[in-house]
């Protein structure tokens, strides 16, 4: 299987995802912001980061760069594009999911493990997960989920929402709600869902001796539902 | 020509900062505040010489790049 992560000016979540997408056998290629071509690739990721410092809006300037015309003719032509954190953040500033990523509630960068409640697994991410419930690590500023109220039906008439965040035993609260987003949510899909953005890091849970091994688990799977 | 452009948050958007504002206001005696809320200024200085065409293009930056229309309105304001 092949991935290929873009770097933007200000990423610094490339590498780590670099070495999580190999670990699990993706042969991966790294893809600088300014080119126009996108390697053949079966998983393109956007990572995490602080693309062009976070200016104007977190991922508005990433955004309309070169890569990124490429980037959604794929996601458009059915190819699977995942955004973590900052990434994510590009992916809602191109309309590929809906919504937009505010401040958080408390005005604070979030740093910390969390949890999160699988909700929709019948897709190429999650599907297989055993697991309802993931541990995953979230360091944002801006990872407070909002949409208007037609968008939030289309998203749940459509089943697009992927995570939320929830307790060790998978109860979606507001008390677990780190950022304030809108019914708790981490993730999402476009409808297609074949496109996913999500505020955790995945790529940070790899190694047991380190963090934990809830982001093997869904690396692992993600690979097998791709071959 | 120099258009300026106003970006605000929609009504129902929380802002937080606006409300850190209002909250630290309060605190130095500015008692009849009722509401803040933060937004962005821009001045763009543009060759277009021809006021409606320069406003219309300012309008198009406003929809692909300065706002985010889910969450945000614009305002061009005329040059003088």
């Amino acid at each position: 299987m092949k991935s290929s992560v873009i770097t933007f000016p200000g990423s610094n979540c490339d590498r780590d995802m670099d070495v999580a997408l190999k670990k699990f056998g993706f042969k991966n290629k790294m893809v600088w912001h300014a080119d126009a071509e996108l390697p053949k690739s079966d998983l393109v990721v956007l990572p995490g980061g602080f693309s062009y410092g976070d200016y104007l809006r977190c991922g508005s300037m990433a955004s309309k760069s070169k890569i990124m015309q490429s980037v959604i003719n794929f996601a458009n032509s059915g190819g699977m594009v995942m955004g973590i954190c900052n990434g994510f953040q590009i992916l809602v500033e191109t309309g590929l999911v809906p919504g937009v990523l505010l401040r958080n509630k408390y005005l604070e960068f979030i740093c910390k493990n969390v949890f999160v409640k699988i909700n929709d697994k019948k897709n190429k991410y999650f599907k297989n997960v055993d697991n309802d419930v993931l541990e995953l690590h979230i360091a944002h500023n801006e990872g407070n989920y909002f949409c208007t109220d037609d968008q939030l039906k289309e998203i749940k008439d459509n089943n697009q929402i992927a995570i939320n965040y929830c307790d060790e035993n998978g109860k979606i609260e507001d008390q677990f709600n780190p950022n304030g987003s809108l019914k708790n949510i981490a993730g999402i899909f476009n409808k297609e869902k074949n496109v996913l953005g999500m505020m955790p890091h995945p790529e940070r849970m790899i190694d047991t001796s380190l963090s934990g091994e809830d982001g093997s688990l869904f690396f692992k799977n993600l690979i097998n539902n791709l071959k | 020509m120099k258009i300026s452009v106003i970006i605000t948050l929609k009504k129902d958007v929380l802002d937080p900062q606006g409300k850190v504002i209002h909250q630290t206001l309060d605190g130095m005696g500015f008692n009849d505040v009722k509401e803040v809320r933060q937004g962005k200024y821009f001045e763009i200085d543009t060759k277009e010489t021809n006021n409606d065409k320069a406003k219309a293009k300012v309008e198009e930056m406003c929809k692909k790049l300065l706002a985010n229309l889910v969450i945000e309105n614009y305002k061009i304001i005329d040059p003088k």
